[in-house]
């Protein structure tokens, strides 16, 4: 059994608007931020998930060589809610080298590398000169972290977790493991993944995509739509920021399926067993969960697979719902997105419905919610599952 | 954080084997600059390694050097995969056809682009279903790696599977990321000291960066650790080859060090 992590500030930036406010108003007030796609000249007839407001700004002085469409996401989420202020904090308390920076992305700034293969020397193919001093900040996995510990001033371990879809739930298990190993005294963790033509492309070319808003268990729910979103959290251990009623992680489990790389297990066993872990280090029965936020991606094999493996553990008994419906598919980020926003259930005593659906499968026999329901939420169980069949469920609750 | 080194894998030019790899980094054998053997990857279902790029077959080939040593069930063995770039090859062949006027791109392709793809491609071969971690830290890959893989192995009381790996990208990607030469690297990390193991280590992480970070000899070796982020692994292999008790200490970012004690085993 695990020593919870206090996660002591968190806040998210996704289609639904900036900090953990517009999230919650949107969610209460069944708002989705899925729009039809218009991302740069991408001809894919979908709905998207799109952050406003990313283009209209760029990344300037010691920042500029990071200026990207990731980073700069990554920016206005460390802006919201005081978290660069409870950064700031950790850092004072612990000192720079103390805080670890471990953040999750699928894509990292690989937009550039778009742009740049667009404007190839056509005699030498070369890319263009901008671009292979900006390579390191932008497109490379590290640019997120590098991005952020630069923001942040921080001097401690720093990584980047790239497992698909997962990418931003693993984070939390790495930061409790890092804490522990004593390399460092609190971790930023989080995620950050934008729109970009490869996985624009690539989910059309899968066929997972649906033209329309998606729609998590719909018995007609045909693909996902692809979302982008930056989210942080701060995790400090008990010991020092430890007090009644904190919100805290509580358990992870991580697996992977041994299967496919982009089919789950048909009967889910890698999404059982990650639920079982982080229920065992969290010390709990299934029946001390209040409320699941599915991984829920809307593909017909997706939900289908995670029905099976939530009610093999839970039967029916605990509402589960997913919440793509609002903010899309945001892949690497997914994984924090969820996170703040079962901190929200929990805080708001509130669970989301499933957005966009109206008629459940009939053949999925875990408890789906469709409404919105306002009630005592004391702890959430958050699954992930990706590419590679790498799954991971984290545990949020409030200390006792 | 201890942890034996229960088996170790490595390819690079010069480097075919850790088999044959030790005695060059002990200095017993001369090392020669040569093209490694084209990695076979047989671990891997046909069908996988037909459509499996490169990169894959390099790591899917230390990674099963390093666990025939190791005498464990892979199905038991989590793993962590580290790479400053991942699937460069990938990736260039998807950007290419998305700047072509169709953007056509092939599923395959883009399932087998992301930086967990021969972590995924592992799992599926070994039919293993524990934790598997890919991860990347620029320069500092190797190391943030080893961070990962030894505190999972020590923590949890598991072994470990790190495999670390980088190789050249294609043309138009090596300008903005000059990696001349591939360079992969496995160490199967346990909590428990066998009859097999090679090497103890004791990592500490220390803020004081005054004690540069570890060289190796050789300058063609040297230069290779330079270049290639899965190379950083040298000093640490050539300790562990030479059978001595030494410090080796690699570089954490421009403001930490690793600190390793490597302790041989009889």
């Amino acid at each position: 059994m695990m020593t919870p992590l206090v996660m002591s500030a968190y806040t998210v930036v996704t289609a639904l608007g900036q900090g953990l406010s517009a999230t919650l108003d949107a969610l209460r007030g069944r708002r989705s931020g899925l729009r039809p796609c218009n991302f740069e000249d991408a001809a894919i007839k979908t709905y998207v998930g799109q952050v406003e407001g990313v283009d209209s700004f760029t990344l300037s002085h010691e920042l500029e060589r990071f200026d990207c469409r990731n980073n700069r996401l990554a920016w206005l989420g460390l802006q919201q809610d005081g978290f660069t202020v409870a950064a700031a904090q950790a850092k004072k308390r612990y000192g720079a080298h103390r805080v670890a920076v471990i953040l999750g992305t699928s894509t990292s700034g690989i937009l550039e590398t778009e742009h740049a293969y667009r404007s190839r020397d056509p005699q030498t193919g070369a890319l263009p000169d901008w671009y292979a001093s900006r390579y390191r900040y932008t497109h490379n996995m590290f640019s997120l972290s590098h991005f952020v510990r630069t923001c942040l001033g921080l001097r401690g371990p720093a990584t980047v977790i790239s497992t698909a879809c997962s990418s931003s739930a693993k984070v939390f298990a790495t930061a409790d493991r890092f804490i522990r190993a004593g390399w460092c005294d609190a971790a930023i963790v989080g995620g950050v993944d934008s729109l970009c033509h490869n996985t624009l492309y690539g989910f059309s070319a899968l066929q997972l995509m649906s033209s329309t808003p998606c729609r998590p268990c719909d018995r007609d729910r045909d693909g996902l739509s692809l979302g982008e979103s930056a989210g942080f959290a701060l995790l400090e251990p008990t010991r020092s920021a430890g007090r009644r009623g904190a919100l805290a992680l509580l358990g992870y489990g991580e697996t992977t399926d041994g299967f496919h790389m982009s089919h789950p297990h048909p009967e889910g066993i890698g999404a059982i067993k990650a639920m079982q872990a982080s229920l065992q280090r969290a010390g709990l029965e299934p029946q001390h969960i209040d409320y699941i936020n599915l991984h829920g991606t809307a593909t017909p094999a997706n939900d289908a697979v995670e029905g099976k493996a939530v009610s093999h553990l839970f039967g029916d008994r605990v509402i589960c719902s997913s919440t793509k419906g609002w903010t899309g598919h945001t892949l690497g980020a997914a994984g924090i997105t969820e996170a703040v926003i079962s901190a929200l259930c929990i805080t708001h005593a509130f669970v989301p419905g499933t957005l966009n659906t109206s008629l459940t499968d009939p053949t999925l026999t875990h408890r789906i919610a469709l409404e919105n329901d306002y009630r005592p939420v004391e702890r959430v169980l958050s699954n992930i599952c990706g590419f590679g069949g790498n799954n991971c469920s984290l545990i949020f609750g409030r200390l006792p | 954080m201890n942890v034996a080194v229960n088996g170790i894998g490595l390819l690079a030019p010069g480097l075919p084997s850790w088999k044959e790899g030790r005695a060059i980094l002990a200095g017993t054998t001369p090392y020669l600059k040569q093209l490694p053997p084209e990695p076979t990857a047989l671990i891997l279902p046909p069908n996988e390694r037909r459509r499996s790029s490169e990169v894959v077959r390099w790591a899917m080939c230390v990674a099963q050097e390093a666990m025939e040593q190791a005498q464990v069930d892979p199905r038991d063995v989590a793993t962590v995969f580290a790479s400053s770039g991942g699937e460069t090859g990938v990736l260039d062949q998807l950007c290419t056809t998305l700047a072509a006027p169709t953007r056509m791109i092939s599923p395959t392709l883009f399932h087998q682009s992301v930086h967990n793809t021969a972590a995924g491609y592992w799992g599926i071969a070994t039919a293993c279903q524990q934790s598997s971690t890919a991860l990347s830290c620029y320069d500092c890959s190797f190391v943030g790696g080893l961070l990962e893989a030894a505190s999972c192995a020590g923590l949890e009381h598991r072994s470990v599977l790190l495999v670390a790996y980088d190789l050249p990208p294609p043309t138009p990607l090596y300008a903005a990321r000059p990696i001349e030469v591939g360079f992969a690297v496995a160490l199967v990390l346990s909590p428990d000291t066998l009859p097999i193991s090679q090497a103890i280590i004791s990592l500490t992480l220390s803020d004081d960066i005054s004690s540069q970070a570890s060289r190796v000899e050789s300058a063609d070796l040297e230069h290779m650790r330079l270049t290639n982020p899965a190379a950083r692994a040298l000093p640490l292999l050539t300790a562990i080859g030479t059978r001595s008790s030494q410090t080796v200490r690699l570089e954490l970012f421009d403001e930490q060090r690793v600190r390793i004690e490597v302790s041989p085993c009889p």
